[in-house]
């Protein structure tokens, strides 16, 4: 099987608009999450998220071009045209036909769809947009990367709540890895921010009203983010054959399902996922240096996912470093795992850990190193980076540092 | 009207019910001294009766008091007060009559 390297990656989310910002903020400790100010929620439990400050689709679309696909799309390209300037890639006919697109996404353009509904249901509208289904499937932003770039090649969407994204990565790994595609742009991106979508999200009792603060005692939920982040991988050969340099190799990934319940994470299930990742990446435990935890903020999560490392480490657990970067970020859903994957790329690659921030105090059920408050300066060769979805669908992500 | 909602059995019955109902269960099988355990209720399904009472009660239930609920007396308690509160707050006039000068 082929060796998969990382060529390119590109990032818009509540921490900056690109992956330079992105980089900076985790590398600062720095928090995304304020008071949401684009969509209307003032009869909600909670005002916070981490939104893409600034953002104008203007800057990055002709009028037209951004009239034709949601928000969530657009981050997609946004984060694809990094992605694909930083690797380098120079397209021709036989590499648009040799790629893939694999993305991920868990609302896709639902905000969009609500506004449809919301013009019939409530404003006695007798119409709807006509691009209200274009914009709203799931599969507009891997649809718009293909227009974008011209690519030919298979490409689809993946919607596994928030292992989505991760789940886009997996198999657009094992494509590459297998020789099904030479190259292939994958990632996930998400826009979840309107009113009926926070609604429901309001209604989980899940969210929450303050900070998200993972694995310390006070956590009181989860907040939640928009963004994208995308990836250009290929085969060893085929980058270092156009002269390319690799950032980060995906060493293998893990996968597993609960069977347990529709929402409540099951520990062995995690567990399984993070020891098959280790199967696949053909590493030891004690090769793991850094842990991008799911680490969403809620109570069970947090229990569950150190009860998880627990079972898959033993007893190399308690020397693992590990931090959720959703404290800074929020919970992009859908792009959680592309997200969480480059801060673990930009950990291996800067010998730069992000840190854990607005951790406060202990809680005796999750008693490992969540690298508190403080970026931390480790060089690591594997990483992993854990995505555990509502449904109980797990993925695990190995990555090494390429050298 | 109020009193008799809040102090009587009215309010527990209704409360029974609503748990019985979310839960598709036997309402001859919910009563006040059930445990969650007993009757098969885990967090998911303590959100989804907490909605239904939501909307029965027009009250809201704050997010850390239904992390407290580990019961159905608890529920019922809790929606005594959130349903006393309310009444409180609806028998206060929002614009008070000006005193007799």
């Amino acid at each position: 099987m082929r060796r998969v390297v990382v060529t390119g990656i590109g990032v818009i989310c509540g921490l900056g608009k690109d992956r330079e910002a992105f980089q900076k903020a985790l590398r600062e400790g720095r928090c995304g999450i304020g008071p949401i100010t684009n969509t209307e929620c003032h009869d909600l439990r909670f005002r916070n998220g981490a939104e893409v400050r600034g953002y104008d689709p203007n800057d990055h679309f002709s009028p037209k071009e951004a009239d034709m696909i949601d928000r969530f799309a657009q981050f997609a390209v946004v984060a694809a045209r990094e992605a694909v300037c930083q690797s380098g890639v120079e397209w021709n006919t036989d590499l648009r036909e040799n790629s893939a697109i694999v993305t991920g996404s868990c609302v896709g353009g639902q905000a969009t769809e609500n506004q449809g509904f919301w013009d019939v249901y409530k404003m006695g509208k007798t119409r709807v947009h006509p691009m209200t289904i274009p914009k709203t499937m799931a599969n507009a932003g891997a649809s718009a990367i293909s227009l974008e770039f011209g690519i030919t090649g298979p490409a689809f969407t993946i919607a596994t709540a928030c292992s989505s994204s991760a789940h886009a990565i997996g198999q657009a790994f094992t494509m590459v890895r297998s020789g099904m595609a030479d190259l292939a742009i994958t990632g996930g991106s998400e826009a979840p921010f309107s009113y009926g979508i926070l609604k429901a999200w309001e209604a989980m009792r899940v969210v929450s009203p303050t900070l998200c603060r993972p694995f310390s005692r006070d956590r009181n939920g989860m907040v939640l983010g928009e963004g994208g982040a995308m990836m250009v991988i290929e085969s060893l050969d085929h980058a270092l054959a156009r002269g390319a340099k690799p950032i980060a190799e995906i060493a293998g990934f893990g996968m597993s399902s609960d069977a347990h319940h529709i929402t409540q994470p099951s520990a062995e299930g995690a567990a399984k996922a993070v020891r098959m990742a280790l199967k696949d990446a053909r590493i030891a435990p004690e090769q793991v240096g850094y842990v991008n935890a799911h680490g969403t903020g809620t109570t069970v999560n947090d229990i569950t996912e150190t009860k998880a490392l627990h079972l898959a480490f033993g007893d190399h657990a308690k020397h693992l470093a590990i931090s959720s970067t959703k404290a800074m970020h929020g919970h992009t859903l859908g792009a959680a795992g592309a997200l969480e994957s480059a801060a673990a790329i930009v950990a291996l690659s800067t010998g730069i850990l992000p840190a854990t921030i607005h951790f406060n105090e202990c809680d005796p059920e999750c008693d490992l190193d969540y690298i508190p408050n403080c970026p931390r300066k480790a060089d690591v060769e594997y990483a992993i980076s854990n995505s555990f979805a509502f449904g109980g669908l797990n993925i695990v992500l190995a990555w090494r540092k390429f050298q | 009207m109020s009193d008799d909602l809040t102090h009587n059995e009215e309010l527990t019955r209704r409360v029974l019910r609503i748990i019985a109902e979310t839960q598709r269960k036997d309402p001859a099988q919910v009563t006040i001294d059930s445990s969650f355990e007993e009757l098969g209720i885990d967090s998911m399904d303590g959100v989804n009766i907490v909605f239904a009472l939501e909307n029965e009660f027009d009250i809201n239930v704050p997010d850390e008091e239904v992390k407290n609920i580990r019961n159905v007396r608890d529920m019922v308690e809790g929606v005594r007060t959130l349903v006393e509160q309310r009444n409180l707050q609806s028998d206060t006039p929002s614009d008070p009559a000006p005193a007799a000068s």
